[in-house]
């Protein structure tokens, strides 16, 4: 049977769970959809460095066989894209960099053994900046992915793949990961959903580390009840990760209902509204505050007095820790390796040829700040900003019970349009660094378009605040009644 | 220029005795396994593998810091030690560095006769590295492998202050170091095997007022030869300051072989580690109440306990240091008295025949069949000369292979109680009725022949007398009967 996915384009989990349950379409079917659709777009967006077709399909067939009585697991048989920086046993991991072209993951993620136990099936993996160090994904030594609005645009990144898979519906759901905002500024890029956890509510095992004090893997969907569907799967403790939370996983029995979140207080803060943010982003967001007032929600304005050094300070931390993990990437074990006559060369050669420039530069950044001598200046230094800025966000989330704001503060740029200056292509994450540096969650969701490109709105909150966060962000979705993107493409020739 | 002065520091890692590594599941009794057995993705630093703290780790080396008399911090932090090396998977070790375990403690030990403190500047816990391996398993020509079994096993390392002023002094608190290690089970000190290395930092001066430059010794695999060595590198820098030079700050490895220490320069240029806290672990904090619960579990130390022998027991310094040295046979020779106090008597038994035979079948007494009550029972025997020294000694090597109550054995091996002189002296006067050409032969000055009358006696009794008893014996009814 072949189905027209454009039928699918507003379609939830629930959606599919209910096609399924009454027999309208098999497992099987809805998997060779998607791969069909990604066949046919994938060309042009190339949001997946890997598929798993083979094994998606024996998987499929078996969940045909066994379709459980009566209550769907909550992922059962969804496909999903997951980041190439997540373990996935069997499946190239590459994390989009030349030094694993070869490496196959011997273990699952943590993650994706929860998205299997919930029914889930990879679909492939995505594509991102080398080692999710970027906001554009064109760092990935295997080429860029474009955005399915304007293919001559950035998807955003690091998890660019991830939103890029979901804004052409190639997949309904995805991973990310999100470092400084690798989750949120690709969503509002593609115009999907993606949350970035608070630190520790997630476990990172297996996820390959870029900063560890930082890193979270985050749930990303066309919509956002999917969005929270997939959280409450890959949420809770885990004692393979010492600094993942001990908490069980989130339920969206912690979401406000509409009437109490009618009654909350949002909180604007001033910084992220100032001259360096397009002007379009700026009026549609303050549209979308004064629908808040409207709907009856006080709104005040708060201050984030570190944000500016919250940037400084991150591109500290984040290449300190990064020039350690990466450090395992030596040629010895696994991944790329370049012979040299001596140790050093072989370490050097291995090292130059698989790093792209990118990682190289914040491998020597990191390593600069790090080393004795500038240890107090820089990474000391750099931690205690951070302190600045966590208690930059617990002031402010005194007087309200979450922040708006924009993502980013510039549209979707051209592919190069950025790639010559480091600094400009640093700033694209501007607004979702402070509060990843502050360990706390932020979800970005679509709020319109301008020109035909999307526009994120992010909304923040306390730690372990999601249900809060997710209660707007779904009165939100609700009010704007915005639908869910299905960029055409042109025909392939 | 007569007088040197030198001053030594050592730094020591032993590996703990957990029944799994540092961060991971894996086993740690790597000994004898065949390479990369006892590995997974977080010992192997495969990506995206996240360390968990195996807590037993971190309570030995606490229990480690309360013997050496440390300060226990409050709050326990992991530092990332980062360099690059082959054997060393993730590109860093996790270690310790401004918040180790225990800081400021110190230890004492007798030695070349008095007894002496050296302080101890830290005990901090890290993971082992992996080890390469240079030949067979076949490997191609010009070619290492990695074995990472010992990756990931937690070490506890011990820094002394620069207090250890001779080889003999390092080699004396290194007996003490590995005695306390074992006794608080915190590891089996095997330096042979590798679970207790030593690098050693050692400087000569000519003034008693500054210390000379400091030279790192690596590269030493027993206690030999830590004191050969050290010996070694303070002639060489005396020679150094004798002849006009200076001594270079450097790294000198031990070569063996050829009983010299060798520059290890070019190999390390000045390292920088870029210790940062490790952001996988949480500081941990150690709460007094948990402390307090481990040093309950501190058993008497070696020096205590040597102490204590001496004044209760009433043994000699030296006898006291022996029984001392290993936990196990402190015990065991304590269990002994408890059945029978006569310390005089047991010590001598332990010190001769127990040891003896321990060293000859190279196992510990708690490896041997040999128990407390057995032994008494036996020193009882011969202290009631139910049966002869000799025979004792013959029934003890038995004891210690096969087990056993002493009857048992006499019964297993056809030996019966002499349960009198008066029966030996029977005896004797049999043999000498019997062989009246001996007896003629002795007495005429054929010392010989009083051999062959205390072979017959030994005969007769099936080899249960005491031949010293059976000479004497012998003599006295020959000079009798003239
Ligand atoms: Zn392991």
């Amino acid at each position: 049977m072949a189905i027209d996915l454009f039928q699918f384009r507003e379609f939830r989990i629930r959606d599919y769970h209910a096609l399924l349950r009454r027999g309208e379409i098999s497992v099987e079917e809805l998997l060779e959809a998607f791969l069909q659709r990604i066949g046919s777009v994938d060309g042009q967006i190339r949001a997946f460095l890997s598929l798993n077709e083979e094994g998606a399909r024996i998987r499929a067939q078996k969940l045909d066989r066994d379709i459980p009585p009566d209550e769907f697991p909550p992922l059962w048989g969804i496909p999903v894209g997951v980041k190439d920086n997540i373990c996935t046993e069997g499946l190239p991991t590459t994390c989009g960099s030349r030094i694993l072209y070869n490496f196959i993951a011997p273990y699952d993620a943590t993650v994706v053994e929860k998205l299997k136990r919930a029914g889930a099936i990879i679909v492939g993996k995505t594509n991102m900046d080398e080692f999710a160090m970027g906001s554009s994904t064109e760092n990935s030594a295997f080429g860029p992915t474009r955005n399915p609005f304007d293919l001559r645009r950035v998807p955003g990144g690091s998890s660019g793949g991830s939103a890029a898979a979901l804004a052409s519906l190639e997949t309904p759901l995805a991973l990310g990961s999100d470092t400084g905002g690798s989750v949120r500024q690709p969503a509002s890029f593609c115009g999907v959903v993606g949350l970035r956890p608070t630190y520790g509510r997630v476990s990172r095992y297996g996820l390959v580390s870029f900063a560890s004090s930082l890193d979270q893997v985050g749930p990303m969907a066309r919509n956002v009840e999917d969005c929270i569907t997939l959280f409450e799967v890959i949420s809770g403790s885990d004692g393979k990760d010492s600094t993942c939370a001990p908490y069980p996983p989130f339920s969206r029995q912690d979401i406000p209902k509409e009437e109490e979140i009618r009654k909350m207080k949002v909180g604007i803060p001033r910084e992220y509204f100032s001259s360096g943010v397009d002007e379009a982003i700026v009026r549609r967001i303050e549209e979308v505050l004064d629908l808040l007032r409207r709907e009856g929600l006080e709104c005040v304005e708060v201050s984030l007095p570190h944000t500016d050094c919250a940037l400084e300070a991150y591109y500290i931390v984040a290449p300190a820790e990064a020039s350690s993990n990466l450090a395992r990437y030596d040629g010895v074990l696994y991944g790329l390796r370049e012979e040299g006559s001596t140790l050093q060369e072989m370490y050097c050669r291995t090292r130059t040829a698989g790093f792209g420039k990118e990682v190289k530069r914040r491998i020597i950044l990191g390593t600069y700040s790090l080393s004795s001598g500038y240890y107090d200046d820089y990474y000391l230094k750099g931690m205690k900003v951070r302190t600045l800025v966590r208690k930059d966000f617990e002031e402010a989330l005194q007087k309200c019970h979450f922040l708006v704001t924009p993502v980013s503060p510039c549209f979707p740029f051209f592919l190069g349009e950025r790639t010559q200056s480091p600094y400009e292509m640093y700033l694209a994450d501007v607004f979702t660094i402070p509060s990843a540096m502050a360990g706390i969650p932020g979800i970005s969701i679509n709020c319109g378009y301008e020109n035909g490109l999307p526009i994120g709105l992010q909304i923040l909150g306390g730690p372990f605040r999601e249900g809060w966060v997710f209660g707007l962000a779904l009165f939100l979705e609700k009010m704007l009644s915005l639908s869910s993107p299905f960029p055409l493409l042109p025909e392939r020739s | 220029m007569a007088d040197f002065y030198v001053t030594i520091g050592l730094e020591v890692h032993c590996q703990l005795l957990t029944r799994t590594k540092m961060f991971c599941q894996c086993g740690t009794d790597y000994i004898g396994k065949a390479p990369n057995t006892l590995v997974c993705p977080v010992c192997m630093g495969i990506p995206g593998s996240l360390p968990v703290l195996n807590e037993k780790a971190l309570e030995l080396a606490i229990k480690t810091a309360l013997a050496f008399r440390c300060e226990i911090l409050p709050q326990v932090v992991f530092h990332r030690k980062n360099y690059f090396y082959p054997d060393l998977p993730k590109g860093y070790q996790i270690s310790q560095y401004n918040f180790p375990v225990g800081v400021n403690g110190f230890v004492e030990f007798f030695t070349q006769g008095t007894k002496k403190r050296v302080r101890i500047k830290r005990v901090h816990v890290e993971e082992d590295a992996g080890k390469l391996i240079h030949e067979g398993l076949g490997l191609p020509p010009n070619s290492s492998g990695v074995d990472f079994n010992r990756c990931g096993i937690p070490l506890v390392e011990i820094v002394t202050e620069p207090d250890i002023h001779s080889p003999e002094e390092a080699r004396d608190y290194l007996v003490m170091l590995r005695s306390m290690v074992r006794y608080i089970g915190a590891s089996d000190g095997n330096m042979e095997e590798g679970s207790l290395r030593c690098d050693a930092n050692v400087s000569v001066s000519p003034s008693p007022l500054e210390l000379g430059t400091k030279v790192e010794v690596k590269n030493m695999n027993s206690f030999r030869s830590v004191f050969r060595a050290l010996h070694y590198e303070i002639e060489r820098q005396k020679r150094v300051l004798l002849e006009g030079g200076m001594v270079i700050q450097e790294t000198r490895h031990w070569d063996e072989r050829e009983g010299m220490t060798v520059s290890a320069r070019g190999k390390e240029e000045a390292e920088d580690y870029r210790y940062f806290p490790d952001p996988d672990l949480l500081p941990v904090a150690i709460k007094p109440e948990d402390v307090e619960e481990i040093e309950k579990t501190l058993p008497e130390l070696p020096l205590e306990r040597r102490e204590r022998f001496m004044t209760e027991y009433e043994l000699t310094e030296s006898e006291a240091g022996i029984l001392t040295q290993e936990k196990d046979i402190a015990d065991f020779f304590e269990a002994c008295l408890r059945e029978f106090r006569k310390p005089r008597l047991v010590c001598n038994w332990m010190l001769t025949e127990v040891l003896k035979n321990l060293n000859e079948l190279n196992i510990d007494i708690m490896q041997s069949k040999i128990t407390p009550g057995s032994l008494v029972e036996l020193i009882k025997m011969v202290d009631k000369k139910e049966i002869s020294g000799t025979i004792a000694k013959d029934i003890l090597e038995e004891m210690f292979v096969s087990g056993g109550k002493v009857k048992e054995i006499m019964a297993r091996k056809g030996i019966s109680f002499i349960t009198s002189e008066k029966e030996l002296e029977r005896i004797a006067r049999e043999a000498i009725e019997k062989n009246p050409q001996s007896v003629a032969d002795y007495l005429s000055g054929k010392e010989k022949a009083l051999h062959f009358l205390i072979g017959q006696v030994m005969k007769m009794t099936r080899g249960q007398a005491d031949p010293e008893t059976v000479k004497s014996l012998l003599l006295k009814e020959l000079s009798s009967g003239e």
